[in-house]
């Protein structure tokens, strides 16, 4: 994986015609949500660029995010491995263990150092850091250690971005993620549980094309985090007209209405799963016809209950919630609104979710 | 192969639950199609939409197809996987849909031009075309 050749050079070893370079290149034009009148400027930094050194730390997490991202079918990671990166050390992926993986991390961060990408999948415990620990070292002092010579970070996963399923109430191990420990390196959040697969290979990819993402206010590339995807939903119409599936098999669930009442947080989540999709982009949650969770906004866990409409958590705003069902769409907005201000008081109306929920009488 | 932009018109049947399912968003597009088109004829500017950045109902594919429909000329690349393009029954407006070797969709494009680039012939291919070229008679010179 030391081999930094220039992509050009690698495509011509392997006999890949242009043509199919600039196939490759709207594709990732795609992927990356660029407008197509990029291409040839995605081509030309792809011609300039050369492999840089990835570190791909894994903390508190369960292996769901690799997963994910060995599923990706547009740039796929072998494309990123073989001739956009050099992957120099990943638990899951890389051959060696024990003492041989750590000292090609060692080696990888001596011979890159300040010019390396680290990316980063899971929570860090803060609380006792012996809770989670590789080769003896703590995750929180391998994560300070790699960063320091980092050109920039990718945190994977709503776990390495806001601590995720490990930071939920109670959080025994004080998880958090990489930005409340690392302030002076430029994190790149890609959240979800897990992220879509093409978004992570994505990002990856536009930081070697351009560099850093425009960022949103938490730290998400705007290309993939920009929007809800309330409003990007193919059953937003439905929404517009008030018209609600009330359970899992009623005439509005058979009919395609919108899962609002089901307790979908599309309204409040940031992500590209209504346009990009799923599984090649086939479908996604609310396509399949189950609530959006919520997964690639901070605290989702926490958030009162998977299926409780956005109205229901804090008592409060119940009243209103209901308003907005029965008022249509401008105060659904605005309860969507009210509803992501209030989420951290939602937040701490945590309440778990059983086999009640799922039989939720509207 | 997978189904995300065409299962309407591969899969989907009519009494299938959500062929109707639209977002709206068919007629904007088809309007936008109309504006490139008349760009293209009054100066020459080319315009690409990327189908993979719109949310589609399998209605609005629908639509799409039927309001399109085939053209004249279809040509399959097989270039690290297939490539169809094909130009719809207007003139002058293609469906580029770009497919990996296992023949899902990567993305799939709408392209409002005389002549999709990718049907070109690159000029480095050339390149590469004219050194094969110049071996193989230079192979066919000492065998004879």
């Amino acid at each position: 994986m030391s081999n930094k050749a220039m992509l050009p050079e690698l495509m011509k070893t392997h006999g890949i015609s242009r043509r199919a370079f600039m196939k490759y290149c709207a594709s990732l034009a795609s992927v990356m949500a660029l407008s197509p009148a990029m291409v040839p400027r995605i081509a030309e930094a792809l011609e300039n660029a050369r492999r840089p050194s990835v570190i791909w730390l894994s903390f508190q997490e369960c292996t769901g995010c690799t997963e994910s991202i060995l599923r990706s079918h547009s740039p796929t990671i072998e494309d990123l491995i073989f001739n956009a990166i050099s992957l120099d050390y990943h638990h899951t992926l890389q051959a060696a263990s024990g003492h041989a993986a750590e000292a090609a991390r060692e080696q990888a961060m001596k011979e890159n150092y300040g010019k390396y990408i680290l990316v980063v999948d899971g929570s860090i415990p803060i609380k006792d850091p012996g809770y989670s620990c590789i080769a003896g070292i703590s995750n929180l002092d391998m994560l300070k250690e790699t960063a320091a010579g980092a050109a920039a970070i990718v945190s994977v996963g709503t776990c390495a971005a806001y601590g995720g399923i490990g930071h939920a109430d109670p959080n025994p191990t004080g998880a958090v993620g990489v930005s409340e420990i690392i302030k002076d390196k430029p994190i790149i959040n890609v959240p979800g549980c897990p992220p879509i697969p093409v978004v992570m290979t994505g990002v990856l990819a536009h930081f070697l094309t351009f560099g850093i993402p425009d960022l949103d206010e938490l730290g998400r590339p705007k290309a993939f985090y920009g929007e809800s995807i309330h409003d990007r939903c193919y059953r937003r119409p439905f929404y517009d007209k008030g018209m609600f599936a009330e359970n899992f098999d009623d005439e509005g669930a058979r009919g395609g209405w919108c899962l609002y009442k089901l307790g979908c947080k599309g309204p409040i989540t940031k992500s590209a799963c209504a346009t990009i999709k799923w599984n090649n982009g086939v479908s996604f949650p609310i396509e399949a016809g189950h609530p959006c969770l919520g997964c690639t906004e901070p605290d989702f866990w926490d958030n009162g209950g998977f299926y409780k409409p956005l109205s229901v958590p804090a008592g409060d705003y119940r009243k209103a919630g209901v308003a907005a069902v029965a008022g249509g769409a401008a105060i659904g907005v605005a309860s969507a609104l009210m509803s992501k201000a209030k989420k951290a008081k939602a937040a701490k109306a945590h309440e778990t979710v059983d086999a009640h929920d799922l039989e939720k009488s509207s | 192969m997978d189904n995300r932009h065409s299962y309407c018109a591969t899969t989907s049947k009519p009494d299938d639950v959500l062929s109707f399912v639209a977002t709206g968003n068919a007629a904007p597009l088809l309007h936008e199609i109309k504006h490139a088109l008349s760009k293209l004829l009054d100066s020459g500017v080319e315009h690409i939409i990327d189908l993979g950045a719109i949310p589609f109902g399998p209605g609005d594919e629908r639509i799409l197809d039927d309001v399109l429909g085939d053209g004249e000329v279809s040509a399959t690349l097989t270039i690290m996987g297939e490539s169809h393009v094909r130009e719809t029954k207007i003139p002058g407006v293609w469906r580029v849909d770009h497919l990996d070797e296992k023949g899902q969709f990567q993305s799939r494009f709408i392209e409002i031009t005389f002549m999709p680039d990718i049907l070109k012939t690159q000029r480095e291919d050339a390149v590469q075309g004219l050194e094969t070229l110049a071996g193989r008679l230079d192979t066919l010179k000492g065998n004879s």
